[in-house]
């Protein structure tokens, strides 16, 4: 898959989302259980930079969640 | 006894006062505030502190350790400074690329100076391995109008032969009642490495010192007979660009879900300095060990998507990842984590992690002796064909005035797996793919 057609097929996945979203989501007053600290994406921070460490270290991808750039010597 | 090492030093009162002064100096630095008293007195108070000691360990190989301490400050307009510090220590010994042998091996360590022998049989490990490593980050956060937030940030990481600086910014935009947000991330890494003995000529021969009279036929003329190899310079650079595209999406009152794409491009030295590829004879007999050498750039996109979805009493937390680059390595790696709440504010966590990767397209086990040089090869089993997964359990429970701990314990196992390789002579009785074992534990203190 060559740049270009990512970055346009993104670009139509994010507008059909969008679209899709208006109908969607809570009230504020129904944000109960979304707003507890373990409904949060990253509920661990910490757990998380650690096991993105390793990772990074012991497999050839990174990324994703967040940015995977440089930082260590280990890969 | 891991947490009372841990405890000891930030359950006491005088200390965290002390850590309060230092990050305080820290982000009056940062944000070039002078001394303005009521500013400090700001600053000072309500900060929410995030620490973590973690051990790793591949049984015969390596072994880390690694604390961090992260301190989150919310003012009262909303801002958010993060200020991360962490330290992480590596000994024991890692894979050098050579193949097992029927005979015993030896080779050069990187300084040249201290050698070691590897048995008959047995994958070579180096045991030269020894590094510490120092990272700090720092992260501002504001909202600002018009539903955007906006987030700048800065890290430095330092090993004996490494440095890492990094910038980052990010802006995010929620729409529909905020129930729908946007962001857009960009980040740019400033790697030096500056390997012990000096960057090696690209597939290089490993040479010996002259204790082990022995010697290669081609040697270059520039070696010195001290070193482990012919250099083409003492040390190189990597630039790292990094683009984040985010959107979350609340669902239902039980229900998030997130869509990132990332792209990223690395230009620059991303050769292992450490690493060979033996190069064997017709009858798998190594001849000779050469320096391997990648491409000078990489390009990396991924696709990740993330929901959490709130049961009366537990969460799920699932993710997808699908990796694709221009070395021809595509992963995919599924990631689940479910919580469930036990009585007074008590969970345990138990974690699946499932990752596959496929070669890049210089990976090669091994050198055929005759055959022409690639220009680029490694035998870095991280580069190559392999699966891999992660088995883990957490407790964490609340402590008294806001604060909590948790345990972590996890498993994780690497199967590399050969990608198509015929292995001739000798080497049909060697396994080129070992699998590796690590433990991971993990005990984390809020406060």
């Amino acid at each position: 898959m060559n740049t270009k057609n990512i970055i346009k097929s993104s670009v139509i996945a994010l507008a059909i989302l969008l679209s899709g979203c208006s109908s969607l989501g809570v009230e504020p007053w129904q944000r109960d259980l979304l707003a507890k600290d373990e409904m949060a994406l990253t509920s661990a921070p910490v757990d998380a930079a650690l096991d993105d460490h390793i990772y990074f270290s012991k497999e050839a991808s990174s990324g994703g969640r967040s940015f995977g750039g440089g930082g260590c010597g280990c890969n | 006894m891991q947490l009372k090492k841990l405890q000891k030093p930030i359950a006491n009162s005088a200390n965290k006062k002390a850590l309060k002064g230092l990050l305080t100096t820290a982000t009056c630095a940062l944000l070039g505030v002078h001394g303005n008293v009521e500013a400090k007195t700001d600053l000072l108070t309500d900060w929410k502190f995030d620490t973590a000691l973690m051990l790793y360990s591949e049984p015969n190989r390596v072994s880390a350790g690694e604390a961090i301490i992260a301190g989150t400050k919310t003012f009262s307009n909303d801002d958010i400074l993060n200020l991360k510090v962490t330290v992480d220590s590596l000994t024991g010994a890692s894979a050098n690329g050579a193949v097992a042998q029927p005979n015993p091996q030896t080779f050069t360590g990187p300084s040249g100076e201290k050698g070691y022998h590897v048995d008959a049989n047995t994958t070579p490990l180096d045991n030269t391995f020894k590094d510490l490593r120092v990272q700090a980050n720092a992260q501002w956060t504001q909202p600002l109008s018009n539903n955007y937030t906006w987030s700048i940030g800065g890290n430095l990481s330092k090993e004996f032969d490494y440095l890492s600086i990094g910038t980052n910014t990010n802006i995010a935009k929620d729409f529909n009642n905020k129930n729908t947000t946007l962001s857009a991330g960009f980040a740019l890494y400033y790697d030096v490495i500056n390997p012990v003995g000096g960057i090696a000529k690209p597939l290089s021969p490993m040479l010996y010192p002259d204790q082990f009279t022995r010697s290669f036929k081609g040697e270059d003329d520039e070696n010195s007979g001290s070193s482990s190899k012919v250099t083409i310079g003492n040390n190189d650079n990597k630039t790292t660009t990094d683009l984040l595209l985010g959107l979350t999406q609340v669902i239902s009152r039980r229900m998030i879900m997130q869509f990132n794409y990332s792209f990223s491009t690395v230009n620059g030295y991303l050769t292992d300095p450490y690493k060979f590829l033996s190069s064997v004879n017709d009858n798998g007999l190594t001849q000779q060990y050469l320096y391997e050498n990648r491409p000078n750039n990489r390009t990396k996109h991924a696709f990740f998507v993330q929901t959490k979805y709130h049961f009366d009493n537990s969460i799920i937390d699932a993710s997808y990842r699908y990796m694709t680059d221009d070395w021809h390595v595509n992963s995919h790696t599924v990631d689940l984590r479910y919580r469930i709440n036990l009585s007074k504010g008590n969970y345990i966590e138990p974690h699946v992690r499932y990752y596959t990767q496929t070669a890049a397209d210089f990976y090669q086990p091994f050198l055929q002796e005759g055959a022409i040089l690639p220009e680029f090869a490694s035998s870095d089993y991280r580069v190559g064909e392999m699966d891999t997964y992660t088995l883990g359990i957490k407790y964490g429970m609340p402590l008294a005035n806001d604060k909590s701990m948790a345990f972590r314990v996890e498993y994780y196992h690497q199967t590399p797996k050969n990608a198509g390789f015929s292995q001739p002579g000798v080497l049909a009785e060697q396994n080129l793919y070992e699998n590796i074992d690590a433990v991971i534990a993990q005990a984390s203190y809020s406060f």
